[in-house]
């Protein structure tokens, strides 16, 4: 491989490592430090959850979802209430993602079925559960005392009397684990498909040592968090869906061409109302684990998290015209801006800064991509 | 004074990885029409852009020498101001916009002050509009006339900008024979008032009738100008230069293996139009189609023959849809696409751009989407190793030109896309096919391959519905032909008995009834 084909290839991920350790010598290696290793995923839990089903939306011909900040509070805020008047933590569940589910399809069904165009749908529907949610809320602030709902998510796994709290050593065994697993699959289907490339080779072992490293830092602060469980899940479970099955192909097709889609046998309508479906169920269980990390709900919770959510999709890749990107794509755009958000808050960057830095992040993400494409494109 | 207006003189253009142009060397004479030919991909195109300016200079090498000149375009607007208009294959007119305002979309006619002067514009597209013999008021918006005078106001929106020097791409590759003819004696009349013209085309009765010279391009390189100013040229005299060996016969033969099994069957099918829902696009049409069979439908652009075949096809066009539909004897009723699909019958659009193909996915992807569960195992998990498999066959078969199957479709040449499109609709293993225009824009190479992809159909059992423009394609490959008009079943008629003037005889017939 050319070098300039390499970083067209892999450019956000090479843009990903240069930010992560610009901030690193930045903050004189604080952000390398155990604990905020740990909390860099935790604390974009939300993002990369959200991410997943925006891309969805997205795909289907550059739609958004900016309704999913509002859900994820109004989700957040329902649970939290089922829980302060004496609901079990399972009820408060429950009615979480029912309420999300309700607004999936609501959502789904005016997007797919009437034709309500996703910008105006979603924008009303920001402002339509924000309202609901403060109003769950009574506009006063919710603290969620449940023990089982909080450990369910932020708790660490420590093995008694093998793990103390600094010294988890089962995060790094399963690390070590994952890492010779990820190895034996991968040269298992190299050989099912006939030779290793030096590059493939290269590309694991990286990956190999990111994990090891990973599981050695979190093995120095608590071990591994549950909520990293809850959020692997999620991507994937998404990543499968949009890679391997039919299912997921069908929004690549109608972001790629409705009609031709449509006239193919494939109903677009139901592609629709699928990725807004989806969405709001993502953005109520990202509310379950904003709440229990916070450990409580206002009315002002997840504010702009759309906007997080849309902006790590066009970071990582997706086409604002819909009909290409992936999940692997789309979660390094997300810990790029959780690096950035992180290693700015570390650094201590005024506010205003911090908007600054991420938008020009995003321009810069978007020209590139729209750049690079043209250049490689059509004739 | 040489009489040469335009020289191109060693034309080279690189991609990476392929030569496009290959010293590619093209003399247009001061006034007359210049035919261009050569397959899908030869390069004609390309050539054109260069000339255009829509591939600057510095991208490529050679010397373009325009009434004596040395030029160096580096945009279009650079060609233009010397008269070079280009008009390109898929119109640059905005639906929504009026005539007049697409006329002088980029070029508009200013008061001192600088703003739009509306009357100016209006004045000045009614009188270029006079000239290709445009009736409408320059206010119609686009979107409200047929392909045919869209073509037309392309060329009064050239004529406005002084052309000297018109480039014309596959001009009628979607007009009818009576639009094609007339647009074609429009090019002879400007002719002998100086215009100089560059056509693109594939149809060769056309190039043998308007042409004066012709350049055949092979390969991305030229190979011969023929002469043809008795317009008497020989067509198999320039298939030979375009596909460098002699085609024996332009439509393959196959054995007749009809059988008296009605495998599809209309009766009474009504249709109205999606939006205006009083009007009636397609009135108590009925017809069969035999096992074995290539049938054929007739008619002029607006015969109803695609909203008809549309409608079969799971109601996909039309509102108010009335009348019985049978296959293989028994009626269906189809909901939508799926279900035709899964009953066997299938429709090849006749836009591959906008209706048949996601552009930007993969020739793989493409080939199993009207299929997929044919590729899929548990859970709808897509089998890639299985997809890829059939998409090579596929490939194979069709002998479509690609580097691999993982191509986007998008990059690919007009004949290759087509030959994904049916692939897509033969993975799709349907009993009854219905291609509408099914050789559209696509050179005679390709053509034959796909005339014998339809024989070996119907040789399988199968049986074809092929809508079609082009009179001889239908005399050359149907067995029955079935000819519409306004909506109207107006005839049909046994092939061997069918011919072009008996054709057109029916059609204008119906028109006084």
């Amino acid at each position: 491989m050319k070098v300039s084909t390499f970083i067209k290839k892999y450019t956000m991920v090479l843009a990903l490592f240069v930010v992560f350790v610009f901030f690193s010598v930045l903050t004189g290696g604080r952000m390398l430090l155990a604990q905020n290793i740990s909390n860099l995923l935790l604390q974009n839990a939300y993002v990369l959850v959200m991410a997943c089903g925006m891309l969805l939306c997205i795909l289907t011909g550059g739609n958004v979802d900016l309704s999913v900040g509002s859900t994820l509070c109004l989700s957040a805020a329902s649970a939290g209430q089922v829980m302060a008047h004496g609901g079990s933590m399972g009820m408060a569940i429950l009615v979480a993602l029912v309420i999300a589910l309700i607004i999936g399809i609501c959502q789904g069904f005016l997007i797919g079925r009437v034709h309500i165009p996703p910008f105006i749908c979603t924008l009303a529907g920001m402002f339509l559960y924000r309202g609901i949610a403060r109003a769950v809320l009574d506009s006063q602030t919710v603290s969620i005392q449940d023990e089982s709902y909080l450990n369910l998510f932020t708790s660490y796994i420590q093995i008694p009397g093998f793990d103390v709290r600094r010294h988890c050593t089962s995060a790094l065994i399963t690390g070590i684990v994952l890492a010779v697993l990820i190895t034996l699959i991968f040269v298992y289907n190299k050989r099912k498909n006939g030779g290793m490339s030096k590059g493939s080779m290269i590309k694991i072992a990286i990956i190999d040592a990111l994990i090891v490293f990973y599981g050695y830092k979190l093995s120095q602060y608590q071990g591994i968090p549950v909520m990293l469980l809850w959020i692997l899940g999620i991507v994937l479970i998404f990543g499968f869906l949009t890679q391997y099955t039919a299912f997921g192909r069908y929004f690549y097709a109608v972001g790629g061409n409705e009609k031709a889609t449509k006239l193919s046998g494939i109903d677009p309508r139901k592609v629709y109302f699928w990725a807004y479906l989806l969405m709001s169920v993502l953005a109520g269980f990202a509310g379950l684990l904003v709440s229990a990390r916070i450990g409580a709900v206002d009315g002002n919770m997840g504010n702009s998290y759309e906007m997080d959510a849309i902006a790590s999709c066009f970071i990582g890749g997706a086409s604002a015209y819909g009909g290409s990107g992936n999940i692997g794509g789309v979660m390094i755009g997300a810990i790029l801006l959780g690096v950035i958000n992180q290693g700015m808050s570390i650094y201590g960057l005024p506010d205003q800064w911090q908007y600054v830095v991420k938008g020009a992040v995003l321009l810069t993400a978007v020209i590139f991509d729209v750049v690079s494409n043209h250049k490689t494109g059509k004739s | 004074m040489n009489d040469y207006i335009l020289e191109m003189k060693n034309i080279t253009k690189e991609y990476p990885g392929v030569k496009a142009l290959d010293n590619v060397n093209l003399q247009v004479k001061h006034g007359e029409i210049h035919s261009l030919v050569g397959e899908n991909g030869a390069g004609k195109s390309t050539l054109m852009n260069v000339l255009s300016g829509t591939i600057p200079f510095g991208q490529y090498t050679g010397d373009i020498i325009y009434n004596g000149q040395k030029c160096e375009f580096r945009n279009i607007h650079d060609s233009e101001k010397l008269g070079i208009v280009i008009i390109h294959q898929e119109l640059a007119l905005i639906p929504e916009l009026t005539i007049a305002e697409n006329m002088f979309l980029g070029n508009e006619r200013k008061t001192a002050l600088g703003y739009i002067d509306w009357t100016e514009t209006y004045r000045a597209a009614g009188e270029e509009m006079k000239k290709v013999g445009l009736k409408e008021t320059p206010d119609v918006l686009i979107k409200d006339i047929g392909t045919g005078k869209q073509q037309l106001v392309e060329i009064a929106k050239a004529l406005s900008k002084n052309v000297k020097l018109l480039i014309l791409d596959e001009p009628t590759s979607s007009l009818n024979e009576e639009d094609s003819k007339m647009l074609l004696d429009m090019l002879l009349d400007f002719k002998k008032q100086g215009l100089t013209a560059i056509i693109i085309t594939h149809k060769l009765n056309e190039v043998a009738y308007v042409s004066d010279r012709i350049t055949v391009i092979r390969d991305g390189s030229t190979i011969e100008t023929l002469d043809n100013s008795d317009h008497k040229i020989n067509e198999e005299r320039i298939i030979r230069g375009m596909v460098g060996r002699e085609l024996t016969s332009r439509y393959p033969e196959r054995e007749h293996n009809i059988s008296d099994e009605v495998l599809f069957e209309a009766k009474d099918w009504t249709v109205y139009h999606p939006i205006y829902t009083d009007k009636c696009v397609v009135k108590n049409v009925s017809f069969k189609v035999r096992r074995g069979e290539v049938v054929g439908f007739s008619g002029l652009q607006g015969a109803g023959r695609t909203e008809l075949a549309m409608s079969l096809f799971g109601k996909s066009y039309g509102s108010k849809i009335s009348g019985k539909e049978f296959i293989n004897g028994k009626e269906v009723h189809l909901k939508n696409e799926r279900d035709s699909i899964r009953h066997g019958l299938a429709y090849v659009t006749e836009d591959r751009k906008t209706n048949g193909l996601v552009l930007s996915d993969t020739i793989a992807r493409n080939t199993t989407m009207a299929r997929l569960e044919k590729v899929t195992g548990f859970c709808n998990v897509v089998n890639e190793n299985k997809e890829k498999e059939v998409a090579e066959e596929y490939v194979k078969a069709m002998r479509t030109k690609t580097p691999s199957i993982s191509q986007d479709v998008g990059n690919l040449s007009g004949g290759n896309q087509q030959k994904v499109l049916l692939s897509k609709w033969l993975f799709a293993d349907p009993d009854v096919l219905i291609l509408d225009e099914p050789s559209r824009g696509i050179d005679v190479g390709a053509k034959y391959e796909i005339y014998c992809i339809i024989n070996e159909m119907v040789t399988q059992g199968k049986a074809v519905v092929m809508i079609s423009s082009e009179l001889p394609e239908l005399l050359g490959m149907s067995d029955r032909i079935y000819v519409m008009n306004e909506g109207r079943m107006v005839g049909e008629l046994e092939t061997k008995d069918a011919t072009q003037e008996k054709i057109m005889s029916i059609i204008l017939k119906s028109d006084k009834e």
